[in-house]
């Protein structure tokens, strides 16, 4: 295929997505199932400690379906009112929070559904077929964005919007996987797919997100990034 | 094994994810080293990755957790009423 010219010197950094996420150790599993028996037992103001690690993830499986943030809140207090409600049904054969983050992505499905129900909306028709000819962006001079460039409001959008943008297919599973950095196995747990699926939606949603993203960033370099600056004074593009 | 454009793409994010066989990594890494387009994807694609899960590019609404735990407080003390 004929390439575009690309200008030399491309870089990479370290990708957390990269690193295999530790297994909890024994000691938080024994130390949540101390609390779990605890909190069957009558002492329930230790649920506040049982979920507090957890309260993010809730919050952004929530935000994977709904995309808006008050919707995203009701649904997370709604999953930890029906995660106290409902555990002693909990079994440790999945890990705790594997069990709250499937409760969250489930109340904000049925949330889905129903507002769709009252606006009278078609669900996404999209399915997990890959069309065979999936074309990335075309960057002729990538180089690696500083992190710093994070301070700034115009960047957090840009990548909140691109997510936002995607499918809720490829939504949930690139904000479990690449966001919340749960491991394949687990996001196919909480999903309820397989591992096969979650790596074929993944793979979707990442070239979607260089696809859309990776011109905007490079067009819009300048005004984002002018501030940042190589040592030497060279630019970072 | 020798790979065309497409099929790099199609491993692209398992090659990220350390989840293909040497054998696919190898020839992934030999059509990187001779096509820049690709490995210019390549960079993109990570690097798009890294800015998605820095804590900063999603953050909670301010007082999310004082309420959510003032809801769950609410819970408790209704149920033990």
């Amino acid at each position: 295929m004929e390439s575009p010219p690309i200008s030399e010197g491309t870089t990479s950094v370290t990708v957390k997505a990269q690193i295999p996420q530790p297994l909890p150790g024994d000691s938080v599993v024994a130390r949540e199932a101390g609390l779990i028996a605890r909190i069957v037992a009558g002492e329930r103001e230790l649920f506040h400690e049982l979920v507090r690690p957890y309260e993010k993830a809730v919050y952004f499986a929530a935000f994977s379906v709904l995309r808006n943030p008050q919707d995203s809140e009701d649904t997370a207090q709604e999953t930890i009112l029906k995660a106290l409600k409902n555990l002693h049904q909990f079994r440790a054969e999945s890990k705790f929070s594997t069990w709250l983050v499937t409760i969250a992505i489930n109340e904000a499905r049925a949330r889905l559904r129903h507002e769709r129900m009252i606006k009278f909306e078609t669900i996404d028709d999209v399915t997990d077929e890959i069309d065979g000819h999936f074309t990335p962006a075309v960057i002729t001079d990538w180089r690696e964005i500083p992190l710093e460039a994070l301070e700034r409001k115009e960047l957090r959008e840009l990548l909140q919007e691109a997510i936002a943008s995607l499918p809720e297919l490829y939504r949930e599973v690139l904000i479990l996987r690449d966001v919340q950095e749960i491991n394949i196995a687990e996001t196919a747990s909480i999903l309820g797919v397989s591992e096969g699926v979650v790596k074929t939606r993944l793979l979707r949603a990442r070239l979607m997100m260089q696809k859309v993203l990776a011109p905007q960033l490079a067009s819009k370099r300048s005004n984002l990034f002018g501030l940042f600056k190589k040592k030497g004074g060279g630019s970072w593009f | 094994m020798v790979l065309n454009c497409q099929h790099v793409w199609a491993e692209i994010s398992n090659y990220i994810d350390d989840t293909v066989t040497p054998e696919l990594r190898e020839a992934v890494e030999q059509h990187l080293a001779h096509c820049r387009h690709c490995a210019a994807v390549l960079d993109s694609t990570r690097n798009i990755l890294v800015l998605i899960a820095d804590d900063r590019t999603f953050e909670l609404p301010v007082g999310y957790s004082a309420r959510l735990h003032a809801r769950l407080q609410e819970e408790i003390d209704e149920s033990q009423r």
